[in-house]
């Protein structure tokens, strides 16, 4: 027995009256590290044992104010700030839309928290190695027993004097319990080994399944996979096999003029500009022109591109001939290619041709300006100074 | 049959000792399950595998499987969801409310009616999930970041339920969880099985019925039950506003939140008794489930079913009041159209047969109160089916008017609902203890400490 350490001395009561008295005599003479323990609460005890009243409730608080303000404002970036979107008519900051969240939200955390917190911080659990585990003293306290705990470790603990305390408040069964003597740990142990690599090798396995097979499993694809000829799939049933069908000779789409001089290399194209080259126009143009004719041309149509010497050289657009040409003929050359440049009569819209058009005759007239030009520029803005 | 009204009544009939109360409780945990328990299994069972059949063959077809077409599309997926949400919400409020108001004979009946209201919580939440027909999808439910740089809408009353019926289902099983570590620990120190001791262990989390931990236990207890009474109210209020919140006669109205949570404590309670009068039975629990809870219990049918006739009543009276003649025509329509028959049922079984309950000796004679009951259940699963379909069944285009017939499969997923949530209970009964042993030890007579004589 000597090797054992000593945790405490325990004492059984039979009345919850008797187990009142003997706490608050305990407590009375000065013991700190002392437990009750009773197979449900007791009215009073507290009071006997002179306990604080539990601050678990400000933790509460904390977490449920925290969840009511993350919800309020992760619903106010997420659907006014990071993707904003009118639905139904509401705001974006939709207050009494956001309330019920909010409040499940404070009510999830705050309960989480309080559980949590309770069973962690307060009472250390998981904690199935306490000493008082095991005991016959244990199973009387949960069954029908009210008991007494003093520990060895109290300042004012003497073992002979805490026993007659018990009896002279009329404890049965008092006994002494003693910690567990500690276990070796044997971690080379074969089956705890064993049972490290079956959970290494489960763990991995499912992960490697869960990552690169189920995510990937579509469970059913009947609405995907149907059974019709898609895009640019091969079809069987037209003689030259493909699946996309050219539409009928002389078909006109909707909202779309035939080009006239479509194939014709260099004609003289009588077309003049329909737009006004206002400030709007010639945004639109710059924005195309850096978006479709940038990459080849380069930013300022000097043909200085970053695809210089991967393809054949585009030219610059500053040359005489093409500052020459008619508007006509810069739409002719974009509507159907020329060389090598395809037709980028898909891409962009007849408007939008004749925008990129404007675009180009501002970057022409600012490359190549000569200086009387440039003085009347600064009559008509009175200041040639660079904002 | 003489009960005085004028003094509380005992908890616990007849004096029974704790260690008995503990003997009494685990007795169905102690013994192995007798054959009784395996019939009542395999009936539960084989409703819950009709209910798997019907759902796989949902899955396999997609929705055009159930009874559903323009211009009802929305059936037995969203009643079933309202009515077993429903049945759950009486045992959130008979563990929650009642502690609250300091009604002590809860206690003999809260587990019991928290773990209903977990496993009706999971009939109800297949519903929701089901009922897109595409059930893998429903991740996108939770607000994640995704690569679609999309949130949910959270001014949705659908994303509302999710969050709703979620945070109802952890915080249930949090209380209930919360409920039972001490009776892990009454578990564990009473066992002679090695298995059994490890497992009660491992839940009780090593539990040692110290008051130092009773002090915080106690305290973090009325907090829950300080949050779950709001919740339970706010999650049939939302649930509420998956009707509500649209601007279709018969769904657009304001009653609707307090009159749902009206409805869904009557049927939880019904339910409650229904499954109570078995268990106290089969498990001779008469002495600690008396015919005194049942009593109060029926009180609270009769009080609840009396505000959902009052509810049905002023429905009426706002469609005519407002002068709205959709409203009006919606409502005539309900009693008097195709679904009368289901509108009836409605109103005999929620309004009607529970007023029996105003004589004490129905009130208290176990026969008659059952088939009350499960009247009541089957009337407020029909107060769902008749708002969600009499108020789309004939829209405002005569030409689209139609009937709603269930096929075999809403039925079977009916079914199915019904024999998980029947087998759920039964594993229940034979694995937890189904009162809560510690909190009933502490209203036993006795069991507290008189404080008289200034003795200490």
């Amino acid at each position: 027995m000597s090797d054992k350490k000593l945790f405490g001395l325990t004492a059984l009561f039979n009345t919850p009256d008797e187990i009142i008295r003997a706490a608050s005599k305990v407590q009375e003479l000065g013991y700190k590290n002392y437990d009750v323990h009773t197979p449900y609460p007791l009215h009073g005890m507290d009071l006997a044992m002179k306990l604080k009243p539990s601050k678990l409730g400000y933790i509460t608080l904390a977490f449920g104010l925290f969840g009511a303000a993350f919800a309020l404002l992760f619903m106010y970036w997420a659907m006014s700030k990071d993707y904003p979107m009118i639905i139904g008519g509401k705001p974006f900051f939709a207050l009494p839309a956001f309330i019920p969240i909010t409040f499940e939200v404070t009510v999830l955390l705050a309960t989480l928290a309080t559980v949590i917190a309770m069973l962690a911080f307060y009472f250390k659990f998981p904690f199935n190695s306490h000493p008082l585990h095991d005991t016959l003293y244990m199973k009387a306290v949960s069954s029908d027993k009210y008991g007494i705990c003093i520990d060895a470790d109290d300042d004012l603990f003497d073992l002979e004097k805490v026993k007659a305390l018990y009896k002279e408040l009329n404890g049965k069964n008092i006994s002494e319990v003693y910690f567990p003597l500690a276990e070796p740990f044997r971690i080379f142990e074969p089956r705890f080994l064993t049972l490290l690599v079956v959970v290494a090798l489960v763990t991995s396995g499912v992960t490697y399944l869960t990552l690169n097979k189920l995510l990937y499993i579509t469970p059913f694809t009947w609405l995907m996979n149907q059974n019709k000829v898609n895009v640019q799939s091969k079809s069987t049933f037209y003689a030259d096999g493909f699946g996309m069908r050219k539409p009928v000779e002389g078909t006109v789409a909707r909202g779309f003029i035939p080009y006239e001089y479509k194939g014709l290399t260099a004609p003289v194209v009588p077309l003049s500009n329909p737009l006004i080259p206002t400030p709007e126009v010639l945004q639109l143009g710059k924005k195309r022109f850096l978006t479709f004719c940038s990459p080849c041309h380069g930013n300022f149509a000097d043909g200085d591109s970053r695809l210089n010497n991967q393809f054949p050289n585009p030219p610059s657009l500053h040359s005489e001939k093409v500052r020459g040409w008619q508007d006509g003929n810069i739409y002719h050359v974009i509507t159907n290619g020329q060389n090598v440049m395809p037709s980028y009569a898909s891409q962009l819209s007849r408007d939008e041709r004749w925008a990129v058009i404007h675009y180009i005759r501002t970057l022409q007239k600012a490359k190549n300006a000569s200086p009387s030009e440039i003085i009347e520029a600064k009559k008509e803005t009175s200041s040639n100074v660079a904002k | 049959m003489n009960i005085d009204y004028s003094q509380e009544l005992p908890v616990i009939e007849s004096r029974i000792t704790l260690a008995e109360i503990d003997r009494l409780i685990a007795k169905p945990l102690d013994e192995k399950p007798d054959k009784k328990f395996f019939i009542a299994l395999s009936i539960t069972l084989t409703l819950l595998l009709i209910g798997v059949i019907s759902i796989s063959y949902l899955f396999l077809y997609g929705t055009g499987v159930w009874g559903i077409n323009q211009p009802v599309g929305w059936a037995f997926a969203i009643t079933n969801f309202v009515f077993w949400v429903g049945i759950g919400h009486a045992g959130t409020l008979i563990s929650a409310v009642l502690y609250l108001l300091r009604q002590k004979w809860r206690t003999g009946i809260a587990r019991f009616a928290e773990a209903m209201t977990i496993f009706a919580v999971i009939c109800a939440g297949i519903f929701p999930v089901i009922h897109t027909g595409r059930p893998w999808l429903s991740g996108y439910l939770m607000p994640y970041p995704n690569q679609h740089g999309l949130w949910v809408n959270f001014t949705s009353p659908l994303v509302w339920d999710v969050f709703a019926v979620s945070t109802y289902f952890t915080v249930s099983l949090v209380f209930w969880y919360v409920g039972l570590i001490p009776d892990f620990g009454i578990l564990r120190d009473r066992t002679a099985s090695k298995l059994k001791k490890s497992v009660y262990s491992i839940f009780s989390l090593g539990w040692r019925n110290s008051h130092r931990n009773w002090q915080h236990y106690e305290k973090a207890y009325m907090l829950l039950a300080g949050f779950a009474t709001p919740l339970v109210l706010s999650v049939h209020t939302i649930v509420s506003f998956d009707f509500a919140v649209s601007i279709l006669p018969g769904w657009h109205s304001t009653i609707f939140p307090p009159y749902f949570v009206a409805g869904a404590i009557f049927s939880g309670f019904a339910m409650v008794v229904t499954l109570l009068i078995f268990v106290r039975k089969v498990f001779d629990l008469q002495h600690i489930i008396t015919l005194n809870h049942l009593d109060k219990m029926n009180k609270i049918i009769l009080v609840t079913g009396s505000m959902v006739g009052y509810a049905y009543g002023m429905e009426f009276f706002i469609a005519w009041y407002s002068g709205n003649p959709f409203e009006q025509f919606v409502f005539i329509n309900r009693a008097f159209g195709p679904y009368a028959w289901a509108y009836w049922i409605m109103v005999s079984c929620n309004v009607i047969i529970p007023q029996l309950f105003w004589f004490k000796k129905i009130r208290r004679t176990i026969p008659i109160m059952l088939v009350i009951v499960i009247l009541v259940n089957v009337g407020m699963w029909f107060e769902r089916f008749v708002i969600t379909v009499t108020s789309l069944h004939r829209d405002f285009l005569p030409s689209s008017w139609g009937y709603f017939v269930p096929s075999i499969y809403d039925l079977g997923t009916l079914i199915g609902s019904f024999g998980l949530f029947f087998t759920l209970v039964l594993i229940f009964t034979k694995t937890l203890p189904v009162v809560a042993m510690s909190e009933i030890k502490a209203v036993a007579e006795g069991a507290q400490p008189s404080h008289n004589g200034g003795k200490h």
